[in-house]
């Protein structure tokens, strides 16, 4: 291994959330819900928020480091970095940049966060109201592909076609994140539990997807606060360390009008071989898998292609049985995930994958040292990462 | 001239003010489905862009393709979320395969009957949808089976 690595140089300070909102709910405008985030990750990691030093997002976020910098009166802005790509691809991303900036001595103290309130912007789900479209715009929207669904349903159809991937591997992935989301408090589908029954007679939304195939839209916000390694021991929590982080997409994988070469694929391919080799470990080493959720057919298609399970072994290794904590072969999104917790674009699930290291996640599984999460499938660029407790280092 | 798809009210798509695809739109509104591509190196390059992903030269040429190809994969539309699709579910939307143009894709709605079964390899053909009423007026292409 060579020392350009990010393996076990930084760890986890603290993470902050919110209560999570359905869109349009929050009391709160968007800016002031992140400084609630930050506040109560800097809460969790017993620090001052004065000692926050920089901040990484991701997504085009609305909340100006410059603006946050002044707004908690820090002595010092020393790191300011958004993650370019849309969507949920850059969650895993920004904790890496934070990392990165830590490890290079550009800052010490680093948030990672993420604002959304679509009440007081627009929603992710709805077309642009708009008269004229230009770019790929052009392409897509007078066609009535106007919602990330519309533009991610038929890459899931062809994997559907080209690997013989059943629905019923979709519709598990869906019932074990609603099934972890009833003993979260604060999952937005708490008390409303899914079933087979109810996941087959939903709508609709584009085929392949049911309405319990495509993520939530929320307001909330969530922090990730990231620290040098050696800060981790004088710190209240259990010591939580990034073992590796990977950030990218494939030849052509930006190609407009659906051109990639590599079509049915959550643009993992080439991204999923750096994070093992980054961390050390394997897929087999994992305990416990959060699987960005923007659409089912992401979550199998990048559990596919990050090899913890094959094209060949997916419709009978995706089952409920096998992807609930505590006791299936493969925890799948253990908080609820975007389907059910929170579509806070992602961070919340990398929220839950360091809960996991620590012991408090509300669906425990039992002895976890190595915890994965991914982001953003299907986008470019995504990112994915993995945590590991001290045993691991 | 085909009628149209969808009712009024989508965005309505405008060449880019870079004059990036412009010939593309441009060639439509004659019933000619042209792409870019390499006049250096004669690969075929969709969606558009200022360079040849494949020799880097930035004189990417244009050529007319027989407006034809087959089904890559299709999506079924069921939630109206733009006003102007409200009466309009269910919609199809297919990626089309052009073998004859390097197997690049394009994009357009199947015209024909929205609930009757869609077969990935179909043989499709373009419709090209004149939107005179367009500000400025505008041409999609729209595919259709080959029976």
């Amino acid at each position: 291994m060579t020392d350009r690595t990010l393996r076990a140089k930084v760890a986890i300070a603290g993470v902050g959330e919110t209560t999570y909102y359905k869109r349009g709910q929050s009391p709160d405008p968007e800016f002031k819900l992140v400084l609630k985030a930050i506040l109560a990750a800097c809460e969790d990691a017993g620090i001052s928020p004065r000692e926050i030093d920089g901040f990484a997002s991701f997504s085009n976020d609305r909340n100006d480091p410059s603006r946050l910098s002044a707004a908690l009166g820090l002595a010092e802005l020393r790191f300011s970095n958004m993650q370019w790509g849309g969507g949920g691809g850059g969650a895993s991303a920004a904790i890496a940049n934070a990392a990165a900036a830590v490890v290079s001595g550009l800052a010490d103290c680093v948030v990672a966060f993420r604002g959304l309130a679509q009440g007081q912007f627009a929603r992710f789900g709805q077309g642009a109201r708009i008269p004229g479209v230009t770019g790929d715009a052009a392409y897509t929207l007078p066609y009535g592909v106007m919602s990330p669904a519309q533009m991610f349903a038929m890459r899931s159809t062809r994997l559907m076609h080209e690997h013989g991937i059943r629905q019923e591997a979709l519709r598990a992935v869906s019932l074990a994140c609603y099934h972890h989301a009833q003993n979260n408090p604060n999952a937005v589908m708490q008390g409303r539990p899914l079933t087979p029954e109810k996941y087959d007679d939903s709508r609709w939304i584009v085929e392949p997807f049911h309405l319990y195939d495509c993520c939530l839209e929320n307001d909330g916000a969530a922090a990730v606060i990231v620290v040098a390694a050696e800060r981790a021991k004088d710190l209240p929590n259990k010591p939580c360390y990034l073992l590796g982080a990977a950030i990218g997409s494939g030849y052509r994988d930006g190609a407009s009008v659906h051109n990639q070469p590599d079509y049915a694929t959550s643009t993992f391919k080439t991204v999923a071989p750096r994070l093992f080799e980054m961390a050390g470990v394997s897929p087999r080493d994992c305990d416990v898998v959060q699987s960005y959720e923007n659409f089912t057919g992401a979550v199998v298609m990048s559990l596919i292609e990050h090899g913890f399970v094959s094209y060949e072994e997916a419709n009978d290794a995706l089952t409920f049985d096998n992807l609930i904590a505590p006791s299936g072969s493969l925890p799948l999104n253990t908080s609820g995930g975007n389907l059910a917790e929170c579509y806070m674009h992602g961070l919340g699930l990398n929220i839950e994958a360091i809960r996991q290291i620590r012991g408090t996640s509300c669906n425990q599984v039992p002895d976890v040292n190595v915890s994965f999460v991914n982001a953003g499938p299907m986008v470019t660029p995504v990112s994915n990462a993995i945590f590991g407790s001290e045993e691991t280092l | 001239m085909a009628e149209a798809y969808f009712p009024n009210g989508l965005p309505q798509p405008r060449a880019n003010p870079d004059g990036l695809d412009s010939p593309y739109w441009d060639a439509l509104e004659s019933d000619k489905l042209i792409v870019q591509r390499c006049s250096n190196c004669q690969t075929w390059q969709w969606g558009p862009e200022w360079i040849c992903h494949q020799c880097h030269t930035l004189d990417v040429g244009w050529e007319e393709v027989a407006p034809r190809g087959r089904i890559y994969s299709w999506e079924r539309n069921w939630y109206p979320n733009h006003p102007a699709l409200a009466e309009a579910v269910p919609y199809v939307v297919v990626l089309v395969e052009l073998e004859h143009a390097g197997n690049i894709r394009m994009l357009g709605n199947l015209v024909g009957d929205a609930e009757r079964e869609i077969e990935i390899g179909a043989e499709v053909e373009a419709v090209f949808e004149h939107h005179e009423e367009g500000d400025p007026a505008y041409t999609l292409v729209q595919w259709k089976r080959v029976e």
